[in-house]
């Protein structure tokens, strides 16, 4: 056990406790028994609380731990986390805005909500509800993974159900205060989590070079690490074979990210167009940093960090490297600040992430279903459970799933949430797809996707199946005949199961055009989407 | 109401430099050791440069869109709410 790690740790872990509980009287509306206020923190946030709201739901402890771990096992792939950050905001920078201001129009909590009011479909809105809490269980599973390497970092390592129980009693403290308090919760953490973690990453970019002879020195032991190595598609340079993958796994968790219900929330909690568009410009700074903590991998390959062998599974667990680098060459109470920030950063991520799902179960599958008339304290309570039921629902995907594979797991949402993007995203812009060209490309996109991902096996570790997103382009067959021949030449699934959802959803709404069916109802005005905060068509907030 | 045009998209050229970040999924432009800065391989150098890239880029885009109530070039038939708005 590593006393001061831990004693720094809890300290840390207190004091955003406190924070947490108190965080319900921070801007307090008139209300918290609203879905506006408790789901969306008043829709009020300006330009800094929604910087630091973002950048620590959308840099997550996933980022701090399982980056490092691919760079350090797999190499320069791993090194995707930097490009898919750059090019994620001049993607988003344009839809983003558009969402922003028919959502304020019409109080739309959810990127369901929008698909309902722009379609009038209620069940292309379930389909996409369910979609994104499916998406998002894996992800809040995967911010518990870096929440958990830390702790075993710090000694708490026990086997069996029992080497648990720490992450357990963390989560559910996480689980109480943002019932109590929504989004003010991560929102007013995030201050402390962002700080910490731009304190360490700084840091140990500046000191742990130095000690190891530089950077040239670093990235020439990791040569020869990935040199001794059987595997041909590691190193510290891409290979023939995953360029492809690098480009379009980069390209496809871009345009995933800001589907996923999670990242949307901080949008919608923003006061106007203009916090979202500095936010644009403001948030690559994480990127940078993101970049530079990715480097850490490498350094831990010339420091000789171990991964610890996780007494739950009983294998070891890479991503501990970065606890374990932390551990190994910093001072003890330097090293508890870093595993607070990591393990802060994953609270914050999986709070925020926790509120999204409960939002899209409230509003698309509760209020739809099974009570129409609920009032918005009714909404606001059954959102409050349903954030309990998400968070202990993630806490079980870990203690019965191998935690090992958390960057699959997560990848497996990203293909999943990535086939919303036409009924979302597309929407946003055109209502040329017709609803029922967007479900058939989304069953298409779907089957054939997880079809995909159950097929990609890994035999230098023993998975045949779900062991990684990268699929060599020779295994992609068109009623038997393989357009790419035998190519091993590696492309990211969610892009392929992408492109067959347009295609079906692109002929899907011709016939549709062709036979006359009905379009459903939209509800949004063209001009909804460019109203701003001062507009007085605007809904007013926490009213219905 | 100027912010409240009855249009469905509005364009401006310079939305176009938010294409530029894009060329940096091109592998084959960087994918090579030399030549280093700091020991850093040229692959990595040159990704971290497209941060401050982006983010001028995008800084951009905001600060000459902004408050712009740009229209695409078949509205510049007007509606009837602008032409009216010389009558309020």
């Amino acid at each position: 056990m590593q006393w001061t790690e831990l004693i720094v740790f809890s300290a840390l872990f207190l004091l955003v406790t406190v924070m947490g509980f108190l965080a319900a009287r921070w801007q307090k509306g008139d209300t918290l028994e609203h879905l506006d206020e408790w789901g969306l923190g008043g829709r009020k946030f300006g330009s800094w609380i929604t910087w630091f709201l973002v950048g620590g739901d959308l840099y997550t402890a996933y980022t701090f731990v399982a980056v490092p771990a691919l760079m350090f096992g797999a190499g320069a792939l791993g090194f995707y986390a930097l490009p898919y950050t750059i090019i994620l905001y001049p993607l988003v920078f344009l839809p983003l805005v558009r969402m922003w201001s028919v959502s304020r129009v019409h109080g739309y909590v959810t990127p369901a909500d929008f698909v309902k009011g722009r379609y009038g479909s209620h069940w292309l809105a379930l389909i996409i509800a369910v979609t994104g809490i499916v998406a998002t269980m894996p992800y809040i599973a995967l911010q518990l993974v870096g929440l958990e390497a830390v702790l075993r970092s710090m000694g708490l390592n026990g086997s069996g159900i029992l080497g648990h129980l720490p992450l357990f009693v963390a989560f559910l403290i996480l689980a109480l205060y943002t019932y109590q308090s929504g989004l003010r919760a991560p929102a007013l953490i995030a201050f402390v989590k962002d700080i910490l973690i731009y304190l360490v990453i700084l840091v140990a970019i500046i000191y742990l070079p130095s000690k190891f002879g530089g950077w040239g020195e670093i990235f020439n032991d990791a040569q020869a690490k990935f040199d001794a190595t059987p595997s041909k598609t590691d190193g510290i340079l891409l290979t023939g074979t995953n360029q492809l993958q690098y480009a379009t796994l980069a390209l496809g968790s871009a345009l995933a990210l800001f589907l996923y219900p999670h990242s949307l929330t901080g949008i919608l909690a923003s006061r106007g167009r203009n916090v979202i568009k500095r936010n644009m410009v403001a948030l690559p700074a994480y990127s940078l940093l993101l970049g530079l903590l990715a480097l850490l991998g490498f350094v831990a390959i010339s420091a000789g960090t171990k991964p610890i062998v996780n007494q739950a599974t009983g294998r070891p667990d890479t991503n501990t490297i970065v606890p374990e680098l932390f551990g190994a060459n910093f001072p003890s109470w330097f090293a508890g600040i870093a595993f607070a920030a990591i393990g802060i950063g994953a609270l914050v991520p999986a709070a925020i992430m926790s509120i999204a799902a409960a939002n899209l179960w409230t509003r698309n599958v509760y209020k739809e279903y099974m009570k129409k008339n609920a009032t918005p304290a009714e909404e606001a309570k059954q959102a409050k459970l349903a954030s309990l039921v998400v968070k202990f629902g993630a806490v079980a995907f870990i203690v019965f799933v191998d935690p090992q594979f958390s960057i699959d797991l997560q990848l497996m949402g990203g293909v999943m949430i990535l086939q919303t993007l036409p009924a979302v995203a597309i929407a946003l812009y055109t209502r040329w797809f017709h609803v029922y060209a967007l479900v058939a490309g989304w069953i298409a996109g779907m089957g054939y996707g997880m079809w995909l991902l159950y097929n990609i096996g890994n035999p230098a570790i023993g998975k045949a199946h779900f062991a990684g997103s990268a699929l060599p382009l020779g295994n992609i067959s068109v009623f038997g005949w393989h357009p790419f021949g035998a190519s091993t030449t590696q492309i990211y699934v969610g892009i392929v199961a992408l492109l067959v959802n347009l295609v079906v959803a692109v002929v899907v709404t011709l016939i549709a055009k062709k036979a006359g069916w009905f379009n459903g109802t939209d509800q949004t005005d063209p001009s909804d989407y460019h109203v701003d905060e001062d507009n007085p068509r605007v809904k007013p907030i926490a009213a219905h | 109401m100027p912010s409240d045009h009855k249009t469905g998209l509005r364009w401006s050229n310079w939305n176009l430099l938010l294409i530029l970040p894009l060329f940096m999924l091109i592998t084959p432009w960087f994918n090579m050791d030399e030549p280093r800065i700091f020991g850093l391989p040229f692959f990595y150098w040159y990704q971290f440069l497209f941060v401050p890239l982006g983010v001028v880029c995008v800084g951009l885009v905001y600060v000459k869109t902004k408050d712009e109530p740009v229209v695409t070039g078949k509205l510049d038939k007007l509606g009837v709410d602008d032409l009216d708005e010389g009558a309020n």
